[in-house]
């Protein structure tokens, strides 16, 4: 069956191919919304069904294969095929894109139901699943930076989807630029990476690997991880992500919470082998990582917009993810990617559910003829929800609990692995930071335990506050409503795989404990040991067992403690409490730790003051952010450089007699 | 029996000659001669060689060239009248609605 | 007979030379504009096919008393510029009628120009480039100013005749040095010479200065953006895709036959060269504002990565510049292509890139092409213009050039601003009058629709013809010498 591994790459691409031309063409089709919203789905369920198939004729001893179409590239000693690898890893992550990306298919045949970009909507998602699919099944670097680029376009598209609105166009583009920088630092990475071995297929470079020595194996992963900052989010590339939030809400679950941001701990995981000879570059990704875990989940507690909250919360569970592979557990960080894309995704759609009844409650209120204009996202003008949407409620709930670290749930076994690994590498080189890192760590598990239950609280508890704050909005409550199956069935198997999910990687000491078999009861550990190298963890069962004790007591913790400060419409009092009481503290999470000021001051406005005085020929309102500022510098001495073009003869002959001299004397003498 | 050398230093000097009437002079029809003045310095040179190396390539050259910058002077005054025409001057520093 | 045997091998030159004469008598009697655009398209097509053939299926040899090639470098130049032409005159038929300056000369000119652009790209004696530039530049000279009442087209037909003279001098004066040292013009028997010398390298450096001009790098480049900004806008597109195609041919064959020794003298000159050209092409894309000047530096651009390639100096890196030029010539006489659409039932200001706001909605089949080539052209994968930029950057750091690389990769990193500014004002401004846009003619669009699928195509799978290229090398000099 691994041969017909190019099918579930091509049977998207198809989806997208149809969707694409017929809606483009034929007004007729567009109406044509079930057809366009099943057979873009199919398009991505067949796939999963035949990558399930190649998964049950596979076990963990089984070896890679290898499969090419054509030979792309061909110049001299450089080739390129058109190939893909069937081998755990790539097997895992091909499951997970598909299954997850046919629930959210499914969620966004209700969703979008009304958009008259339908079919636009449904062929980018299935250029998406083909891109990442790309992405994750390549069996070269070139490749796979094709479907990294690809995801890129894609979300660049699905973001901007509502491009009548200038802020979302913007946000667009903020994100496609922002990944362009990392996307220079990949790309010189793939570069060494060949002058280095030669070539950029899989099996050699992981068969050379001795070839990196030193210096080269450090930067080689430096400038990798500086890519996987840009696509995953980490700092200091991360502050497109909150803004990608503009996208619709199905969006936001799949590509930036479930599959595209994840690509770089993929990309890390692929190069574990790499990784674990550079040591300092470890302490990087996780000194990076652990960073990004705190300053989001600290900014998620002062957020009020219900995707803010989700959008930083991701931001800071891929930071948990980089400590992982930074402490040399790549198997606990991709067994968290698994977890997260359930209970991620499960939780951005919930919040689609509420935030698709809210909207219709606005609707509703402007067609009896009140204008009430209230922001749709805000949970404070939610509250009491779970009276009225239980079935989002309920699956919130479980999603909830899993990413609080709650034991049972998914996310209290693959977060405690992490856990587990940060204090074991304080056993090694670096042991201090690392011992840091955990701590560091240990606080941000609070946290998310903290601001996911004030997030769920102030949402579906206490009462209903829209009447209350807006005039007009007085029968408000009488318009809200649960969603349509199509959106609540994939709420519900989320949830199940969030509540059950975690049982793929109970670790083994769970068990060896008390019996003394050999039994391998960590099924991910066992799947991915061939695929991946991973630091041992050499502690004693009584530290595991304390460290299990203490995730426990800290997300039980935080979770009674949330309650008992939001619980019954406290919330707001909480905050200006919590608010009094951190002060200025309180007020740097709030400005987002000025991540955007401070770009904004250092390099873009100095540019373009600069550029104003001297000339005022700018246009710098299309892209904010960090390419502004090289675009600034750059368009500075542009502007200086345009004027030596001043349009006399006599001038351009002079730089040509000038190109003379200068070519001269650099070849006679 | 004069050098080569003295060909070639003639040669040289014509062309630099040229060279700065092109950088300096305003004049459309002015520029232009001095380019033709490159031209036939290097035929000068081309001669020369030709001559002393008893080989006729380069003597053959020199006719390409002088058809060419006929060829040459043809487009380019039809150009200069067509500039004149449109702007009333000649003066190529004040032809300069493309720049920047 | 030999020469009937050579000028067979020489058939898509020696057809388009007939059909410009045939062309010009037409317009001589009086035929009506129809019949002589009907004329040209048929010569040009049966050329077409015979260069396509010849691609495919000719070896290369020398004609013509060892003057010229044919087959290998030679086919591959000859048919980028046939059928950058055969293009052109689609687009330029319907752009001149739509300026209502529709002149029959313009179609031999294009004949001539070609003609002179072949046995360029063919040549293998720098007598033979010498007249082939020549023929190529005086007819170019001509075509920029075409629309002879339009101030803009004539003073750019100036400014390149002047510059265009100038640089003829620095030529010739290069290749009198040259024959001078080495006693020939034949690209061979120079490269065979090694003494070095005063007036060896006087000549090197004013016959690559000549080219240098010609395919517009920094510092030689000034003319470029003035010329391209002023003459018709299909007209831009031929200089920018067949004229350079066929000045970095001959360049690359000048290089690989008569300079195959001194590749690793000439490095250090040709990375100077791509850097300036890369930064300063980059640098002042980003400030214009008016779409075809911004198209024009963006070309000069697009050379500095060509000179990386050539700075590399390996078969790797002449081959790789031979793709981009192909690829360059796709995505590039498209862009034009839409470019010129948008232009011809409005003025010259309608090339200022805030027209464009929301046009993207109108006719989306043609801001789809747009958003295409512009994609290619910013370098973005699956497209033609990602692989032919790939292939030039690793040549060059396959020969150590890494922080050239470097440079150049951050540059076309910046290059996608300006790039992707004009894709913001198709579709994500709104326009601030409506302006209607006329159907464009079937014909039109599909040739442009022709060139996306090859630009997409040469995305997805360059492979046969990057081989193919690299096979050309395979006999040369350079890889006899090369360790």
């Amino acid at each position: 069956m691994a041969e017909f591994v190019w099918l579930i790459v091509v049977i998207p691409l198809i989806g997208f191919l149809i969707n694409g031309l017929l809606g483009l063409s034929s007004e007729g089709y567009r109406k044509q919304k079930s057809v366009i919203g099943w057979l873009a789905t199919f398009a991505v369920f067949v796939p999963f069904l035949i990558a399930f198939q190649i998964f049950l004729e596979m076990n963990a001893g089984s070896e890679p294969v290898v499969v090419r179409l054509f030979t792309w590239i061909e110049a001299g000693s450089f080739t390129s095929d058109i190939a893909y690898r069937v081998d755990q890893l790539s097997i895992l992550m091909a499951l997970v894109v598909t299954g997850v990306g046919t629930l959210i298919h499914i969620y966004s045949m209700g969703y979008m139901k009304t958009d008259e970009g339908f079919y636009k909507f449904f062929a980018y998602l299935n250029l998406f699943i083909f891109a990442m699919l790309n992405l994750v099944m390549a069996n070269n670097l070139l490749l796979l930076f094709l479907g990294w680029e690809g995801v890129g376009v894609c979300s660049y598209l699905l973001i901007g989807f509502w491009y009548k609105d200038m802020e979302k166009a913007t946000a667009a583009n903020k994100a496609f630029i922002y990944n362009r920088v990392g996307d220079f630092a990949f790309l010189v990475a793939m570069f060494l990476v060949f002058r280095t071995v030669g070539s950029l297929d899989f099996d050699v470079i992981f068969s050379n690997l001795h070839l990196f020595n030193g210096d080269i194996a450090f930067w080689v992963a430096v400038l990798m991880f500086i890519g996987a900052t840009g696509k995953s989010a980490q700092i200091p590339l991360f502050v497109w992500l909150p803004d990608a939030m503009a996208g619709p809400t199905p969006v936001s679950a799949l590509i930036h919470a479930a599959t595209m941001v994840t690509s770089g701990i993929y990309l890390i995981t692929r190069f574990s082998g790499l990784y674990m000879t550079s040591p300092e570059a470890m302490l990087l990704v996780a000194v990076i990582g652990g960073l990004t875990a705190i300053v989001a989940a600290t900014i998620a507690l002062t957020q009020y917009d219900i995707k803010k909250v989700l959008a930083y919360s991701t931001v800071s569970q891929l930071g948990f993810m980089f400590l992982a592979l930074g402490s040399g557990g790549f198997v606990a960080a991709m067994f968290h990617v698994v977890t997260h894309a359930f209970f991620k995704a499960c939780l951005f759609l919930g919040s689609g559910s509420v935030i698709h009844a809210m909207h219709h409650v606005e609707h509703e209120l402007e067609h009896e003829g009140k204008h009430v204009h209230f922001d749709p996202q805000d949970m404070r003008n939610m509250g009491g929800l779970k009276e009225y949407m239980p079935s989002t409620y309920k699956t919130f709930l479980i999603s909830t609990f899993a990413i609080a670290g709650i034991p049972v749930f998914s996310g209290f076994f693959s977060k405690d692995e992490i856990l587990a690994y940060l204090f074991n590498a304080g056993l090694g080189e670096f042991g201090a930071v690392y011992y840091a890192l955990w701590g560091l760590a240990v606080l941000t598990a609070f946290l998310t335990a903290f601001y996911m239950f004030r997030l769920t609280l102030t949402t579906f508890h206490g009462t209903f506050k829209l009447p209350g704050k807006f005039k007009g909005a007085e029968n408000a409550a009488k318009y809200l409503h649960e969603s349509p199956a199509s959106m609540t069935a994939p709420l519900w198997i989320l949830a199940a795989l969030a509540l059950v999910g975690g049982f793929m990687g109970v670790p083994e000491f769970f068990v060896t404990t008390f019996t003394s078999t050999d039994a391998t009861v960590n099924w991910l550990y066992a799947w991915l040991s061939g695929v991946t190298v991973r630091a041992a963890i050499i502690l004693p069962y009584g530290v595991k067992w304390t460290l299990v004790a203490i995730a426990i007591v800290v997300a039980v913790g935080a979770t009674i403690l949330a309650y008992r400060m939001y619980d019954n419409d406290k919330g707001e009092a909480t905050d200006a409490a919590i608010r009094e009481r951190f002060g200025s503290l309180y007020a740097t999470w709030e400005d987002k730790y000025k991540f955007d000021e401070a770009y904004e001051a250092m390099i873009i406005r100095p540019g373009n003051r600069l550029a104003d005085r001297v000339l005022a020929v700018f246009d710098v309102k299309i892209l904010d952010g960090f390419v502004n500022a090289i675009g600034s510098i750059v368009q500075f001495f542009g502007s200086l450089l345009r004027f030596v073009q001043t349009g006399v003869i006599n001038t351009y002959a002079i730089a040509f007699v000038v190109g003379v001299i200068l070519i001269i004397g650099l070849l006679i003498f | 029996m004069i050098g080569l050398e003295l060909y070639l230093g003639v040669s040289a000097v014509l062309f630099v000659i040229g060279v700065l009437g092109v950088l300096i002079r305003k004049n459309a029809i002015v520029v232009f001669m001095c380019v033709e003045l490159m031209l036939s310095a290097v035929n000068i040179s081309l001669v020369a060689f030709s001559a002393s190396m008893g080989d006729v390539h380069g003597m053959i050259l020199v006719f390409f060239v002088l058809c060419v910058a006929a060829a040459e002077a043809c487009v380019g005054l039809a150009i200069v009248i067509a500039i004149y025409r449109n702007n009333i001057t000649a003066d190529i520093s004040k032809i300069n609605l493309l720049r920047w | 007979m030999e020469i009937i045997n050579d000028l067979l091998l020489f058939l898509p030159a020696t057809i388009v030379a007939i059909g410009g004469l045939t062309v010009m008598m037409l317009d001589g009697y009086k035929a009506r504009s129809r019949t002589i655009y009907t004329t040209t398209m048929v010569f040009l097509g049966i050329a077409l096919g015979v260069a396509s053939w010849d691609l495919l299926m000719q070896a290369p040899e020398l004609i013509f008393s060892d003057m010229a090639g044919a087959g290998g470098t030679a086919a591959f130049g000859t048919f980028i510029v046939v059928f950058g032409t055969f293009f052109t005159v689609i687009l330029t038929h319907d752009y001149l009628i739509g300026v209502k300056h529709n002149f029959p000369q313009v179609y031999p000119l294009l004949m001539f120009c070609t003609f002179g652009m072949i046995v360029l790209a063919t040549a293998n004696d720098l007598v033979t480039v010498f007249v082939g530039l020549e023929t190529m530049s005086v007819c170019l000279y001509a075509l920029a100013g075409i629309i002879r009442d339009k101030r803009l087209g004539v003073e750019s037909a100036l400014k390149y005749f002047v510059m265009g003279a100038f640089s003829t001098g620095f030529f010739l004066y290069g290749i009198t040095l040259l024959y001078g040292a080495t006693g020939s013009t034949s690209l061979p028997e120079i490269g065979a010479y090694t003494d070095g010398g005063l007036i060896y390298w006087g000549g090197v450096s004013l016959l690559l200065v000549a080219f240098m001009f010609k395919v517009s790098a920094v510092p030689f480049h000034m003319w470029t953006p003035d010329v391209y900004t002023g003459s018709p806008t299909t007209i831009t597109a031929y200089m920018s895709t067949a004229g350079k195609t066929a000045s970095f041919v001959a360049l690359v064959l000048i290089l690989d036959r008569a300079m195959p020794f001194i590749a690793t003298e000439l490095t250090a000159t040709f990375s100077i060269i791509a850097l300036l050209t890369m930064i300063l092409g980059n640098a002042v894309a980003m400030v214009q504002d008016n779409v075809k000047r911004m198209l024009a530096y963006s070309s000069i651009a697009h050379v500095g990565y060509l000179f990386v390639g050539l700075a590399a100096g390996s078969v790797a890196g002449y081959s790789a510049v031979l793709f981009y030029l192909l690829a360059y010539t796709f995505m590039n006489v498209g862009a034009f292509g839409v470019v010129a659409y948008y232009e011809k039932n409005h003025d010259v200001h309608f090339n200022n890139v805030e027209s464009y706001a929301g046009l993207g909605y109108q006719r989306p089949i043609m801001g789809v092409l747009l958003s295409i080539f512009l994609f290619s052209l910013a370098g973005i994968p699956i497209s033609a213009g990602f692989n032919a930029k790939y292939l030039v950057f690793s040549a060059g750091i396959e020969a150590g050039l890494v922080s050239l690389v470097v440079v150049g990769v951050l540059a076309s990193a910046a290059s996608a601003y300006y790039y992707l500014r004009v894709m913001v004002y198709l579709y994500f401004r709104e326009g601030k009058e409506s302006v209607s846009l006329i159907e464009p003619k079937k014909v039109y669009s599909f040739s442009l629709v022709f060139l996306a699928l090859l630009t997409l195509y040469f995305g997805v799978v360059p492979g046969g013809v990057t081989e193919m290229i690299y096979g050309y090398f395979s006999d040369s000099m350079l890889t006899a010498t090369a360790p």
